[in-house]
């Protein structure tokens, strides 16, 4: 049998404003204190009225800039009617024919096979979030509770074309898109929170004789991890194989049907559709006036964009010549990490040395103190100074390293260290690279001549070339600071010529 | 004139329970409001913008600040059942 998986996703993420979408109640996680942060505006009591909060139509914007999305001059609200105990208007204020944004794209590059591709969206809309339900676990039929402090937080539905092939894609275009969310700060998109939050529509495209025929759409609702939606989707696939093989349902034969997933069983199980699900009866919501931006206001808010995740793997690529796994991983660590990389390269000119600097030293750094870079107590202006005495020949890439270790012990200590502190290990620990040949070649001698090392020697002239290296050892600890590769060129010239 | 059908779709949309005899009456009146609006079809629009909004105001707007929430207490007084944190609703059957 042969198939095209089809995959569409609807991503809902949060804002990061200080306040609700309507009203001045705290848009804050805080499950831990139900219905504190509610107010009549956002649990719907009659005589209240939405006011829109500007700031979170701004981060709006600036997010469909980042998706390439068209934006309108003129946009409006509409209110979406059904019942469910967590909308206590009974309506959700949403945006239905006019959407902010329309039209963009996403481009993603498969681990895989390393192909690029573009998952183009149809649309993103602002909208509130609705209350959280929690139900009771006992299957003794209890109530349910309902916590409303998310109710009326503003929230971004994205919605891709159906253009996502595998889940694999799916999970590279989701980690993508919050990657370029937190590095544009409009949402931290911790799907475990549920600032992010994703639902899939899957089907397959038959081939046969020919034909290419369309199987039943299937949503797979409220994915909360990374890993959940490849492995939901792969299910998915495999399951709807099965039935096609069974039972040749085409789209359209059946209603859409809407399943869950279940993490712990590893497959998605159907769900009870909200009955007329889909007769929303959309309209204008009269309390809110529509919205219109000017394209001055536009470029503004274009202004305050920073470079994307893409285009600074590009140019660590081309203008750096990092690998393009280096400039990944680097740029994939978040927009502080990729910062503190971009200071480092400043100060010490010589990006591919920050790079195996940040992915490795520091990198291992990060992961034994379960810290993130922010927290770093090297600032990226004292690694850089560091680097740029490496780079520069001042130190070796191993008194370097002593350097670094050296900075990191005086800072557990307590102390504050700076680019003078790095002045201060070199001269201290005569770190500094021992260029006088004059003063190598005493120390060379003086190992030579030493009886110890009366074998060793004898070996090297023999053509041993490995029995050089504790005499190298013996020399390097005499001087510190020497390089050595250069010891060692010099101890085999003056034994073998 | 609405059908009998029609009528109980919308009813169950608004979560009402409507009797035969309802049905059929409120399906009366309903025709007769929507055979009133539908004056308004003879109207040429061809040529006009739809309208978003009655007001011709546009971009009210309000500066992302918080304000004091109400008191858990008081959001929850108007609750038909509670366990002083949480709204208390009949179960809700996510799973089929
Ligand atoms: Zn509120």
């Amino acid at each position: 049998m042969e198939f095209t998986p089809i995959i569409g996703l609807e991503v809902h993420v949060q804002l990061l404003t200080k306040s609700k979408l309507f009203c001045g109640c705290p848009n804050l996680f805080n499950p831990d204190n139900p219905n504190v942060q509610t107010c009549p505006v956002c649990i719907g009591l009659p005589g209240s009225l939405p006011v829109m909060n500007q700031e979170a139509l701004r981060l709006s914007q600036k997010t469909a800039m980042a998706l390439n999305l068209n934006l309108a001059n003129f946009t409006k609200w509409d209110r979406k009617q059904y019942y469910y105990p967590d909308l206590p208007k009974a309506y959700q204020i949403s945006q239905f024919d006019l959407p902010f944004s329309y039209d963009g794209w996403v481009e993603v590059t498969l681990p895989s096979s390393g192909e690029t591709t573009k998952v183009r969206l149809i649309r993103a809309h602002l909208e509130e979030d609705a209350g959280k339900n929690m139900h009771d676990e006992s299957g003794r039929g209890g109530d349910s509770k309902v916590d409303l402090n998310r109710t009326g937080t503003p929230l971004l539905e994205i919605v891709s074309e159906p253009d996502i092939r595998s889940a694999e894609e799916a999970r590279v275009f989701l980690e993508e898109l919050r990657l370029l969310l937190r590095y544009i700060e409009v949402s931290d998109c911790n799907m475990q929170e549920g600032s992010m939050r994703c639902d899939a529509n899957v089907n397959l495209h038959v081939h046969e004789d020919g034909e290419k025929i369309p199987t039943p759409i299937v949503e797979v609702k409220n994915l909360n991890s990374f890993r959940g939606v490849e492995a939901a989707i792969e299910h998915e696939i495999k399951r709807q194989i099965k039935a096609w093989e069974t039972d040749r349902k085409r789209i359209g034969d059946v209603p859409k049907e809407t399943r869950g997933w279940d993490a712990d069983r590893g497959q998605t199980f159907g769900q009870r559709g909200k009955e007329d699900a889909a007769d929303y009866r959309y309209f204008p919501d009269p309390d809110l006036v529509p919205v219109t931006t000017t394209d001055e206001q536009f470029d503004a808010i274009r202004a305050t964009l920073c470079v994307f995740p893409a285009d600074r793997r590009n140019s660590y690529v081309s203008d750096l010549g990092l690998s393009d796994y280096d400039a990944s991983v680097i740029v994939d660590q978040g927009r502080e990490y990729a910062d503190y990389f971009d200071e480092v390269t400043s100060v010490c000119g010589d990006g591919k040395q920050a790079a195996n600097w940040l992915t490795q030293d520091v990198q291992r750094e990060l992961n034994d103190r379960k810290i993130e870079i922010a927290e770093f107590s090297i600032l990226a202006s004292v690694l850089g100074t560091v680097l740029q005495k490496i780079v520069k020949g001042e130190i070796t890439i191993k008194s370097g390293r002593a350097v670094f270790t050296e900075l990191l012990a005086q800072s557990d200590d307590g102390s504050d260290v700076t680019a003078n502190s790095v002045d201060t290990i070199i001269a201290d620990k005569g770190l500094g690279k021992v260029q006088d040949t004059g003063k190598i070649d005493i120390a060379i001698q003086a190992v030579i001549g030493n009886e110890r090392n009366a074998k060793a020697v004898e070996d090297v002239r023999g053509g041993k070339q490995q029995a050089v290296g504790p005499l190298i050892g013996q020399v390097m600890r005499e001087l510190k600071g020497a390089d050595a590769g250069s010891v060692r060129q010099m101890i085999i010239d003056k034994l073998t010529s | 004139m609405l059908s009998p059908e029609d009528v109980q779709k919308v009813a169950t949309l608004a979560r009402l329970k409507l009797s035969e005899e309802e049905l059929e009456q409120i399906g009366h009146q309903l025709g007769e409001i929507l055979d009133y609006v539908a004056v308004l079809d003879e109207v040429d629009v061809s040529e006009v913008e739809p309208m978003a909004h009655v007001a011709d105001v546009f971009n009210a707007f309000r500066a992302d600040e918080t304000r004091v929430s109400l008191p858990r207490e008081e959001s929850l007084s108007n609750a038909p059942k509670t366990d002083g944190k949480y709204f208390l609703v009949p179960q809700i059957l996510e799973n089929a």
